[in-house]
């Protein structure tokens, strides 16, 4: 697997992906729609005005990778606050999230259907063709880049991955360890995205 | 922004309900928080300060330091509703941030 992005004359970026590559990176991005979900829906969802007025849920997802993509907005992770102030940051923080997160879910979740979109329109050929190449311009590019970030939230959560995992005791997990594919798959995301945010970044 | 981008929210809210202070103190600002994680890469975390904030690659570059070996930067100050609208932002780009009124 190559998994390298290039970046294109005049914008945007390439990458070469083979049947298996394409298919893993499809599945793994309809998993994340899946995961996102559409969140708490009102009942009788489908009036457009109902759903823009309806509020969100307040209370953090259970899920703890939900949990990392849509964290409590007052509650500092790395701070001891006091019994009264940590109430008074829980109340804040669920109404922000009531009002922000069925929002922030929606475009996490186009965010990941419009790569599995994006897959889908790269038609692989026959198995053991050529590898296809993907090309995406500077927009897109923001969106996959947002995606693929997604992604490897949601799985680095899953593998409880942790500073001292960079590179180090996941990469040597023996391939009888049913993490492994999910590990392979983990960094594989990590080096597309690398070189994805390399071909966007400003001078 | 693109797929990214941060839609305002519209919606009003009233000033006082939930403040996360039991005493508020208007004239002390607030501050966007950004928390280290193990996985965003470090070239995102840049990007993110560089193409959100505007912020020069220096800038950037010293806050995402900053979140890496401290554990937390100070990334955008501002009243509440700004800074609402950067944690919004940053969730959105999948960083962990937080807001908090400067002590």
């Amino acid at each position: 697997m190559s998994g390298r992005f290039e970046p294109l004359p005049g914008g945007g970026a390439a990458v070469a992906l083979d049947d298996v590559e394409i298919s893993i990176l499809r599945s793994l991005a309809l998993q994340l729609a899946e995961l996102i979900g559409p969140g708490d829906q009102p009942a009788g969802g489908d009036d457009p005005l109902a759903a823009l007025f309806a509020e969100g849920p307040s209370a953090p997802p259970s899920d703890p990778a939900l949990a990392r993509l849509f964290p409590d907005a007052y509650c500092p992770p790395d701070q001891e606050l006091g019994p009264r102030e940590e109430k008074a940051a829980r109340e804040a923080s669920a109404e922000f999230r009531r009002f922000t997160e069925n929002d922030l879910r929606a475009r996490k979740r186009d965010d990941a259907l419009a790569m599995v979109r994006d897959l889908d329109s790269l038609a692989a050929g026959a198995p053991g063709a050529a590898p296809a190449v993907l090309e995406l311009e500077p927009e897109k590019s923001r969106q996959w880049l947002g995606a693929l970030n997604d992604l490897r939230l949601a799985i680095g959560t899953r593998l409880e991955v942790t500073d001292e995992d960079d590179g180090g005791e996941l990469l040597r997990l023996p391939d009888s360890d049913p993490r492994k594919p999910m590990v392979m798959a983990y960094f594989w995301l990590g080096g597309l995205q690398e070189t994805l945010v390399e071909t966007l970044m400003p001078g | 922004m693109g797929g990214v981008s941060v839609a305002p929210v519209e919606i009003e809210r009233p000033e006082t309900r939930g403040a996360p202070s039991s005493v508020p103190e208007p004239d002390v600002p607030w501050v966007t928080v950004v928390h280290n994680d193990p996985v965003n890469l470090m070239s995102y975390v840049t990007y993110v300060f560089q193409s959100y904030f505007g912020y020069s690659k220096d800038k950037a570059h010293r806050l995402m330091l900053d979140v890496h070996h401290k554990g937390r930067a100070i990334v955008s100050s501002g009243t509440r509703e700004e800074m609402e609208r950067d944690v919004q932002a940053m969730h959105g780009y999948g960083l962990w941030a937080t807001l908090q009124q400067e002590r």
